[in-house]
């Protein structure tokens, strides 16, 4: 159950920057060649934002497609999943997209003007 | 843990059985915490293992300037890490100085395990943890406090989904996969496989015995991962060990 451990580490990350404003929003991308389980993360979420000052923020995440590019036949095409062959046979595939996990952006809840 | 910030799971226990060695305190790394409010959307662009990711490095680090080289040792359980480990040590000990790291969730029995060899070894216990992280690491070698130039290996807590996406600031990634779990595990967990340096594949004394076709396991690990090195062998009757012992031989710090 890695989710818990990273979606800790959201709440960290983004106390580190806006301290202890109440956060509504927070925005991730968790690429689906990432590894990580998107709905497990929002079950984590609420679990490890409670007294911090994103409890009750909606979490919105946005799941980018994979992507790879063939080594050997130049060819570029959707990765559904981490077996990477290409239609030319060969398995040389490079991962363009779908890796990502990242913090985008969060919402405060009072916009100091 | 980290003393400014606490970084670390409360529950992670981290313990010597070399002997003669206290417990060493691990050097807080840099922070640059912000807490000023900003209004309304807030960009923040940071990987969601920034933390782990920064650490990892800072133990990277560590080792290089220290000569030692790191090995991420991971595979479910029961795959035969642990024997492997015993059987490199007896035979590498000469040769260059070795230091162990063993993480589970609970018990010393690995550690005393590869005590046995006379190898210098902490077991890091993580409690309700599924995966070591580069804190734990960073306390794990101060701990262990390997000599300059040393080989240690990281045995991960047995499972094939979550150590594969901490990074530890390990030298290389080895994935231990037996015959016996059958030939399609590189494709159930293609996380594991896909960040391997090293492949090894255990106890291909058994292939006799199993529905199991050595080619087909290693084209699956191709599948997943075309760069890995795969080397077959039984650390029971020794087959094939020499060309991990050669490997093993090659292993140098890195920097990135």
């Amino acid at each position: 159950m890695h989710e818990l451990a990273i979606t800790q580490s959201v709440v960290d990350a983004v106390t580190e920057r806006t301290g202890t404003a109440p956060v509504t929003v927070v925005r991730l991308r968790v690429g689906r060649l990432a590894g990580v389980v998107p709905d497990a993360m929002r079950f984590c979420f609420e679990l490890v934002t409670a007294g911090t000052p994103l409890e009750g923020a909606e979490l919105e995440i946005e799941e980018p497609e994979g992507r790879g590019r063939c080594r050997t036949c130049g060819a570029e095409f959707p990765l559904p999943d981490l077996v990477l062959l290409c239609d030319c046979g060969s398995a040389d595939v490079e991962v363009l997209a779908g890796r990502e996990l990242a913090i985008a952006s969060v919402v405060l809840a009072t916009p100091v003007p | 843990m980290c003393g400014t910030c606490g970084c670390g799971e409360s529950d992670v226990r981290v313990e010597a059985l070399a002997d003669g060695r206290g417990p060493v305190a691990t050097a807080d790394h840099d922070h640059s915490h912000g807490h000023d409010p900003v209004p309304g959307v807030v960009e923040i662009e940071t990987a969601l293992l920034a933390k782990n990711d920064h650490l990892a490095r800072h133990n990277r680090a560590w080792l290089a300037e220290r000569g030692i080289t790191a090995l991420n040792l991971m595979s479910s359980p029961g795959s035969g890490k642990t024997s492997l480990l015993r059987r490199t040590i007896t035979e590498l000990a000469p040769v260059r100085p070795i230091g162990v790291i063993e993480g589970d969730q609970e018990t010393r029995i690995d550690a005393e395990k590869i005590r046995g060899t006379g190898a210098p070894v902490v077991q890091i216990n993580t409690g309700a943890g599924c995966h070591l992280d580069a804190d734990m690491l960073a306390r794990g070698l101060a701990e262990l406090a390997p000599p300059p130039g040393s080989l240690v290996f990281v045995e991960n807590v047995g499972n094939l989904v979550c150590p594969a996406l901490f990074d530890l600031g390990e030298a290389a990634k080895v994935v231990v996969v037996s015959v016996t779990e059958g030939e399609d595990k590189p494709l159930k967990y293609p996380y594991m496989f896909s960040v391997a340096d090293v492949v090894v594949i255990n106890k291909i004394d058994l292939l006799p015995y199993v529905d199991v076709r050595l080619d087909r396991l290693v084209a699956h690990c191709r599948s997943v991962n075309a760069d890995a090195l795969v080397l077959p062998l039984s650390v029971t009757t020794g087959e094939g060990t020499a060309a991990w012992g050669e490997w093993l031989l090659t292993c140098e710090p890195v920097l990135t």
